[in-house]
């Protein structure tokens, strides 16, 4: 479960002043459920995101995820959350599996539950082959499979995918949308965003249409397609976006 | 803080950083190969010189001097000077190097041996230049000896003895232990090239770890996992200073076996430049242990740098003032005059390399040691709870 309550963050830049980059979001999001940010670059959903997974601090308001107050306890928020984003790199000079291990290590787990849980990732992923190949060798999709073999390593309830296929091709991007659905199977939370409709369009349960830090219209696709009266996401999403002043 | 958080990010790091061939070339090839094949070419390239110099001979004009034959019958006789014809423009061939040196012999000189009044012998010479120095050096010792050799006819004529004009001897003995006498040579350089080989070998894994994860786009990965930020950040000071440690001690270590080697192969070479080089073991373990507070200094302060840049870029420019701003107080171990005192103690780096210069020359000057080593304790501190408070800023993090 995640739960946003007017979650904010501004930031000071020396040319432009205060940026409000998350303006009061807030929304909730039940297990089972794919939540997804839909907006343009700039329009606050990876802040969000960030936010959420406590890599950045809100300057005001909170969320709940887990159960956990991201401002309270962000360590252990972290320990129960997944967070994948394009930002989010592999160290190049470890193996698939080396790097997995660690991060499990880093999630405190023992190291005899490491290598069992990186065992059944990688066959379940069918990383096998490269496990002892070095994460800089490894192809785009390959790579893509260890983030989230990372991301997976201590059975997060909570996923959040910022723009997870930004910069891949087809069949790496269905993997991954695969995956995300997988995730939703077993009764995980997932936060999703992106600006690519079709994506959205295919996966999220709830849609937030994001922008200039706000979100403006929230609601399952058909609901979205009723208050616009429009078809295709796209459209729908230009009209709500466009209606703003 | 936890220690196993801590353990297993300390473990990751320093098996990332040795599969990198630019930390094994900069943490083990450089101070293990370069360092003594640097100091062996530098030294052997040096003594040739000398050595070719010595053998050469130097063109040196004789000004004057027509009436004073056996002055210039003795003159004469030096193997390694070569007589040249007087011309006016003497001042210039010296300065164009066609001739080394001039000396002029005033007239009467032979005639004033006897017992006219102190004439005066004028050497013209380039300062500066080894070679006319070299002449110079001749034509000195030539004239010294020949007014010891006049000293002593005249006074055969009094029926005196060299005792008349040396009414008492003045003898100096040295007390200090022969570590002492070689420390004080060895004492100034050791601790310079220990300093520096410290901070530079934090550079590059203190950059790396930091504005170089950051360029990667693993440093947002790193900061989704629960771990502490501070775990984060002491885990990697402890490799950077590991790295650091180990690259002094390599230097140091080849620095060593270096001096041993020419002690034992140029030992008849040594002896003659009158270079003494022993050097107590003991000391170099003192000087290894008073810069591990100081390898934590510069890991922490490094750190700090490569976190705040947003790229290595960005962090390898920072680091070239840095550079400049420790290599000079970490230099007056170089320089003479310089010691210990308690302004000095608590000045960082310049204590530490003051204090080494100490200890490699015997000197345990203990309440020194314990100001020196609170302070350094004190500064690596300061600069470590820098490190950790700027990697809990996310302004400094995400700097856009």
């Amino acid at each position: 479960m995640v739960e946003v309550q007017s979650l904010s963050k501004a930031f000071r830049d020396k040319k432009r002043g205060l940026i409000r980059a998350v303006d009061g979001v807030s929304f909730r999001c039940a297990p089972g459920q794919i939540y997804g940010l839909l907006g343009v670059n700039g329009a606050g959903k990876t802040t969000t995101l960030r936010m959420l997974a406590t890599i950045l601090q809100p300057t005001s308001g909170t969320a709940k995820v887990a159960g956990h107050d991201i401002v309270a306890a962000p360590e252990l928020v972290r320990a129960n959350v997944g967070f994948l984003s394009t930002a989010t790199a592999l160290y190049d000079r470890l193996t698939a599996r080396e790097l997995v291990e660690y991060f499990g290590r880093l999630n405190g787990m023992p190291d005899s539950r490491v290598r069992e849980r990186v065992d059944s990732i990688f066959a379940l992923l069918d990383m096998n082959e490269f496990r002892d190949r070095r994460c800089g060798k490894l192809s785009t999709g390959m790579k893509q499979k260890v983030s989230i073999a990372r991301a997976l390593v201590h059975d997060p309830v909570v996923m959040i995918f910022d723009e997870p296929t930004l910069g891949l091709d087809v069949l790496t991007a269905r993997t991954i949308v695969g995956f995300i659905r997988d995730c939703r199977t077993r009764g995980k939370t997932v936060i999703f965003s992106s600006h690519v409709m079709s994506e959205v369009e295919k996966l999220c349960d709830v849609i937030a249409i994001i922008h200039g830090g706000r979100i403006l219209a929230e609601g399952t696709l058909a609901q979205l397609r009723e208050r616009t009266g429009l078809m295709d996401l796209e459209e729908v999403f230009v009209k709500i976006v466009e209606g703003q002043p | 803080m936890k220690l196993r958080d801590l353990g297993v990010v300390y473990r990751k790091e320093l098996r990332d950083l040795l599969r990198d061939r630019r930390t094994i070339i900069s943490m083990i090839v450089v101070p293990l190969l370069l360092m003594p094949l640097l100091s062996a070419g530098v030294g052997a390239v040096a003594l040739h010189q000398v050595k070719e110099v010595m053998k050469e001979t130097f063109s040196v004009m004789v000004l004057g001097g027509d009436d004073s034959p056996t002055t210039l019958a003795e003159l004469r006789k030096l193997e390694n000077l070569e007589f040249v014809a007087a011309a006016p423009d003497f001042k210039q061939q010296i300065a164009d190097k066609k001739i080394r040196a001039a000396v002029e012999i005033p007239p009467g000189f032979d005639a004033a041996l006897q017992n006219g009044p102190p004439a005066t012998i004028k050497i013209y010479d380039y300062e500066g230049e080894f070679k006319s120095e070299t002449a110079t050096r001749t034509l000195r010792d030539f004239f010294s000896d020949w007014q010891d050799t006049t000293v002593a006819q005249r006074l055969a004529q009094r029926n005196l003895t060299s005792d008349f004009i040396h009414p008492f001897n003045v003898e100096t003995t040295n007390v200090a232990p022969p570590e002492k006498v070689s420390g004080n040579l060895l004492g100034s350089l050791l601790p310079y090239i220990i300093l520096i080989t410290c901070l530079t070998g934090a550079i590059y894994p203190a950059v790396d770890l930091t504005a170089g994860e950051k360029e990667r786009g693993t440093m947002e990965t790193l900061l989704s996992s629960p771990v502490k930020r501070i775990d984060l950040a002491l885990g990697k000071c402890l490799t950077v200073m590991t790295v650091s440690l180990t690259t002094m001690g390599l230097s140091l270590l080849s620095c060593g076996v270096s001096l041993l080697l020419v002690r034992t192969y140029g030992a008849n070479m040594m002896r003659n430049n009158g270079l003494p080089l022993d050097l107590n073991p003991m000391a170099l373990v003192g000087a290894f242990a008073i810069m591990v507070p100081m390898s934590l200094f510069f890991s922490s302060l490094l750190l700090s740098i490569g976190l705040f840049a947003r790229s290595s870029k960005e962090a390898n420019t920072y680091m070239q003032p840095l550079m400049i701003m420790m290599i000079f107080p970490a230099m007056i171990s170089l320089l003479p005059g310089f010691e210990l005192n308690e302004v000095r103690a608590v000045i960082p780096v310049v204590n530490v390399s003051l204090l080494c210069k100490e200890i490699f020359s015997g000197t345990y000057h203990w309440n020194y040691i314990a100001i020196v080593g609170i302070s350094s304790c004190l500064y690596a501190g300061a600069a470590l709870a820098a490190a950790v408070a700027l990697f809990k800023r996310e302004s400094v993090i995400f700097r856009a």
